[in-house]
């Protein structure tokens, strides 16, 4: 009886977390798409209507804008992210001497949010008060860096703002990667006549698969959820621009009393988060058994 | 640390033993948390604690409100409702309708409140003929602010048509100066969408588009004018518009770098902390087109248990319509008295003709609610509207084609 | 940008073949040139704030917003830290701030706590089925917050901790389990399996193995747990807005409230003071732990995230 307890304990000891994940993610999901079928205004309700709040959300065109976005947002600031935080790893893996300040400078945006660093950024994108200004004030009259009032670009500011956020953290877990590769390895090349950056590219990159994986993901949770970052620096402008899923859920739910409508807008969103994880925990599962 | 555990904990405390305590006690969610608006409501603390009443503050600024109604749900979802809460237009009844109001009826009718206010603003206080929420001020959105200097050393008098404003704009263009002072959000966009509307449509067609939805009249050639002009004013704009915050768009009219500015009477506000004066180094003037649009803040009472709660309800709301909390939150507002009768000495030229035009709008019936400002349909519609207003604005779409898009939307929002 | 992720590489010293030296010295300026733009980037917006901070509004209403304070003047400090108005209220940040530690503490420490017995579990106890919980929990870290608003309210509501800092706590622990958990399994799952087998034939018991083998190995990745936890309930406004009531709102429903104003007159001297305060703390954590925070990541959760 005892030794059967004992087993038990693992099981024990995982269950409230694991009910709690149950009730509080998964039923709430569940919650969502009922409410996602029902024609819920200001507070929920829960007679079934159909799907009449789908047809809705797709005849939006504000709805296709920010999944437009969502899309190019989400390419350019994981790839971006990857991109800087890799190369800034590399060389921040140089021996450098002031590497402790350096980090901490590269790591800090993540600490903040964008709530506290929204308006910064805001100016320093505005053409009248930011870099555009001030270049212009050292001479060069027909400097322009004028995204964030361009309804084409302005996508492309948020993806700086969200690039200047993550890509220290990216960084962190590359450098993390490339102090854990064999130190003995990285010595031993260059005796054998191989070049630096055919020791990256050929030894180092690839056994750092696992956190390009992993990093893909913290960023990819980060862009999905991107909500402070599109507030705090254009609102959703111009126009509805640089509106997001997220955004447009949210201005939905709570500014609008639509709540059937940001509800299903909820479940596509889910539906494409869904997609992206799910690929994610088959190969966790899979190496686990291999 | 210690210390302030200790006095957390006694915060706590404090609010828990409120519960027990005898005397009226309100929980006020409210988004007036800047400088003069926080002290505008100071006001209202200060008399109702005079009266014997415990004020819990519950501020929650951001997004016009958003943020607050936000918040809003949650505590009422969770069976926790405040006990007061800044609300205002169609969403006060779109709440009752979820049967969270408290009737506060008892008090309007010893107050006499349909005596002091006009019949249009008394209507959005009612909910099927009983009171259920408390009118605070009178904003008018249909403001044009404007450089006095500028205006006179180009030779140009407030226009009083939209034609008159086009050829004062090309001229202050031709000198150089940026004629139209705006900020690119999409509030601000709406409001100077339904100024012009109410110019190009006047009062009856204002109603019938904004009001009562009316497809016929959204889809009318009079709107495709609307929206010729919106892409006039688009013009008259500075490329840097986009974004920017409204108060930064009147300081470009305090500065002289910009003549004119469509915004509601909260700009006031900037011009007289910079020490300006009306007439003098600022003119405000309806803008053109006969009617007066306004934005109406009130505060809404939740239904509640427990008699000091209902007692702070009936108090709150008699302080708030009371003449002198009308006057003093009024003065320090920008904005004027919602009830008719408290007296104006004490307030300046831009609110005495705000004042006389609700007067005589109220009587030939121009007297309309802003669109722009939550105040003339719920918020699936407008939020549906602005999304195609600011859309126009904020690209090169033809008027059409957004005529089209809006007629649209709007029956996608029904 | 991808043009330097590769050249770079070479300029080491301890890689490079057979580096002529004044060659070398040339890469190592341009390293260093590198290096030290992209610190300007990163620190451009914090310049901004901090000087910014430090005008009076004259200044910042003539000047440009780019650029050194002619009279530093630490009024806008003081006036966010205990005098700004955040509602009738005009006692600054000071009595939110404290709101938000209670909160924090708490919060940061019981969710990493059940990340960490989760983790032990998940790597170390593996039980069927125990792969198809870790997955549910790691699909919940990408529910987006607004989803869980309405119902979580409600729930809150019946539990009766609807506008408490238990509520508040209770809805951090909830959402942040998945990433603990997730931290602390791919941490422990680089521990070898031996280590337990030998323990239990010395006769230690599930939680003593923990106790006294597990947790005193995992000090580097407790930092990281720590941090990150830390950081995402410190900064969040969604949950501190939406389950607190009045004496229990978060200094980030105040920072908020004090930059958000709708009719009023804006003091972006006060907003920045106001907003470099409220992230001082998170800030102040990665600056003194960033250096574990690196070692913690290095020391198995990133090697042992995909094993």
């Amino acid at each position: 009886m005892i030794a059967w307890l004992e087993r038990q304990i693992p099981k024990m000891v995982l269950a409230p977390s694991f009910v709690a994940i149950l009730i509080f993610v998964y039923g709430f999901i569940a919650w969502t798409a009922w409410i996602s079928l029902t024609r819920s205004k200001l507070l929920p309700k829960y007679e079934l209507h159909g799907v009449i709040q789908y047809k809705r959300l797709f005849a939006s065109p504000r709805w296709e804008t920010a999944m437009d976005n969502l899309f190019i947002f989400g390419a350019l600031f994981i790839g971006i992210s990857m991109l800087l935080g890799l190369m800034l790893a590399i060389l921040l893996d140089q021996k450098i001497r002031v590497e402790g300040v350096l980090r901490t400078i590269y790591l800090y945006p993540m600490a903040l949010s964008m709530i506290v660093t929204g308006t910064a950024w805001k100016w320093i994108m505005n053409p009248g008060l930011g870099i555009e200004a001030m270049v212009r004030g050292w001479g060069f009259e027909s400097f322009t860096f004028n995204w964030v009032i361009d309804p084409k670009m302005a996508i492309y500011a948020v993806v700086i703002a969200g690039v200047w956020q993550a890509s220290g953290f990216v960084m962190a877990l590359f450098l993390a990667g490339l102090r854990s590769v064999d130190g003995e390895i990285i010595k031993a090349a260059p005796v054998d006549g191989i070049p630096g950056w055919r020791i990256y590219s050929a030894i180092i990159l690839p056994s750092m698969a696992p956190i390009f994986l992993s990093a893909f993901i913290v960023l990819a949770h980060l862009a999905i959820k991107s909500f402070d970052l599109v507030v705090a620096l254009t609102g959703g402008g111009p126009g509805y621009a640089t509106d997001l899923p997220a955004t447009y859920m949210y201005a939905m739910a709570f500014s609008r009393g639509d709540i059937g409508q940001a509800a299903s807008s909820a479940m596509v969103m889910m539906g494409v988060v869904f997609a992206i994880v799910v690929p994610y925990l088959y190969s966790e599962l899979r190496a686990k058994h291999d | 640390m210690r210390r302030s555990v200790l006095a957390a904990a006694s915060a706590l405390a404090i609010a828990g033993a409120s519960l027990a305590q005898a005397g009226p006690q309100a929980e006020v969610l409210h988004w007036w948390t800047s400088g003069g608006e926080a002290k505008s409501v100071a006001v209202l603390q200060q008399e109702f604690s005079a009266n014997g009443g415990t004020w819990t503050d519950m501020p929650v600024a951001g997004g016009g409100g958003d943020a607050a109604m936000t918040a809003l749900r949650a505590r009422v979802l969770s069976g926790n409702a405040p006990t007061a809460v800044q609300l205002k237009g169609p969403a006060i009844q779109e709440w009752y309708e979820e049967g969270v109001l408290a009737n506060i009826s008892a008090v309007a009718e010893a107050e006499g409140w349909d005596k002091v206010l006009p019949a249009s603003i008394a209507a959005h206080m009612k909910c099927e003929g009983q009171w259920c929420a408390a009118p605070v001020n009178v904003h008018r959105v249909d403001w044009l602010w404007a450089n006095a200097e500028i205006l006179k050393a180009n030779g140009i008098e407030m226009p009083t048509s939209w034609d008159e404003f086009n050829a004062a704009a090309d001229k202050l263009q031709a000198a150089g100066v940026i004629p139209l002072a705006h900020g690119g959000q999409a509030w601000q966009d709406a409001t100077v969408f339904e100024v012009v509307a109410l110019g190009i449509l006047g009062a009856d067609g204002f109603q019938q588009a904004f009001v009562d939805l009316d497809p016929a009249m959204l889809a009318s050639d009079k709107m495709v004018a609307v929206f010729d002009q919106m892409r006039k004013m688009r013009g008259y704009v500075d490329s840097n518009f986009p974004g920017r915050d409204w108060n930064l768009a009147t300081s470009m009219v305090m500065n002289g770098e910009a003549a004119f500015q469509i915004m509601g009477d909260w700009a006031k506000g900037e011009f007289l902390a910079a020490g300006k004066v009306p007439g003098q180094d600022f003119l405000c003037a309806s803008a053109p087109g006969a009617g007066f649009l306004y934005n109406v803040d009130s505060f809404a009472m939740f239904d509640v248990a427990g008699d000091d709660k209902q007692d702070g309800q009936a108090l709150l709301a008699k302080l708030i319509v009371g003449q002198n909390f009308q006057k003093v939150f009024n003065l320090n507002k920008g904005s004027i008295p919602a009830r008719v009768d408290v007296p104006m000495e004490e307030f300046d030229s831009c609110a005495h003709l705000s004042a006389a035009d609700m007067t005589s709008s109220s009587k030939d019936g121009t007297l309309l609610p802003s669109y722009a400002h939550g105040m003339a349909m719920r918020g699936a519609q407008s939020g549906a509207i602005t999304d195609v207003v600011t859309a126009h604005f904020n690209s090169d779409m033809s008027s059409k084609d957004a005529v089209a898009m809006l007629v649209d939307a709007v029956a996608n929002s029904l | 940008m991808t043009d330097y992720s590769y050249p770079a590489p070479t300029m080491s010293p301890d890689t490079r073949p057979a580096p002529s030296r004044y060659g070398q010295t040339a890469l190592r300026w341009l390293l260093f040139t590198l290096l030290g733009l992209f610190a300007l980037f990163y620190l451009m917006p914090l310049f901004v704030m901090v000087t910014t901070s430090l005008k009076s509004l004259e200044e910042i209403r003539s000047g440009s917003l780019v650029a050194f304070p002619r009279d530093v003047t630490f009024e806008a400090w003081r006036t966010a830290w205990s005098g700004a108005c955040t509602g009738i209220q005009c006692e600054g940040l000071r009595p939110y701030f404290w709101n938000s530690v209670l909160l924090a503490v708490p919060a940061v420490l019981i969710s990493s706590f059940l990340g960490a017995a989760n983790g032990y579990v998940i790597a170390q106890w593996n039980f069927r089925g125990a792969n198809l919980i870790f997955s549910a929990m790691l699909f919940g870290c990408f529910i987006p917050f607004q989803v869980v608003l309405l119902p979580m309210a409600r729930m809150l509501g019946l539990m009766g901790l609807a506008g408490t800092i238990p509520g508040l706590i209770f809805a951090h622990v909830i959402y942040g389990i998945g990433f603990t958990t997730l931290f602390f399994r791919n941490f422990y799952v680089t521990i070898p399996s031996d280590l337990v087998k030998a323990a239990k034939v010395d006769g230690a018991g599930f939680f003593r193995i923990f106790w006294s083998i597990f947790l005193p190995l995992s000090l580097p990745i407790i930092v990281v747990t720590v941090i990150w936890q830390f950081t995402q309930i410190w900064n969040d406004f969604l949950f501190g807005v939406s389950f607190s009531q009045a004496g229990t709102q978060p200094i980030t429903v105040a920072l908020n409230n004090i930059v958000n104003s709708t009719t009023g007159i804006k003091e972006y001297n006060v907003d920045m003071a106001a907003a470099i305060i409220a992230g001082l703390p998170t800030l102040l954590v990665y600056v003194v732990a960033g250096k574990y925070f690196i070692r913690g990541l290095t020391a198995g959760s990133v090697k042992g995230l995909m094993q």
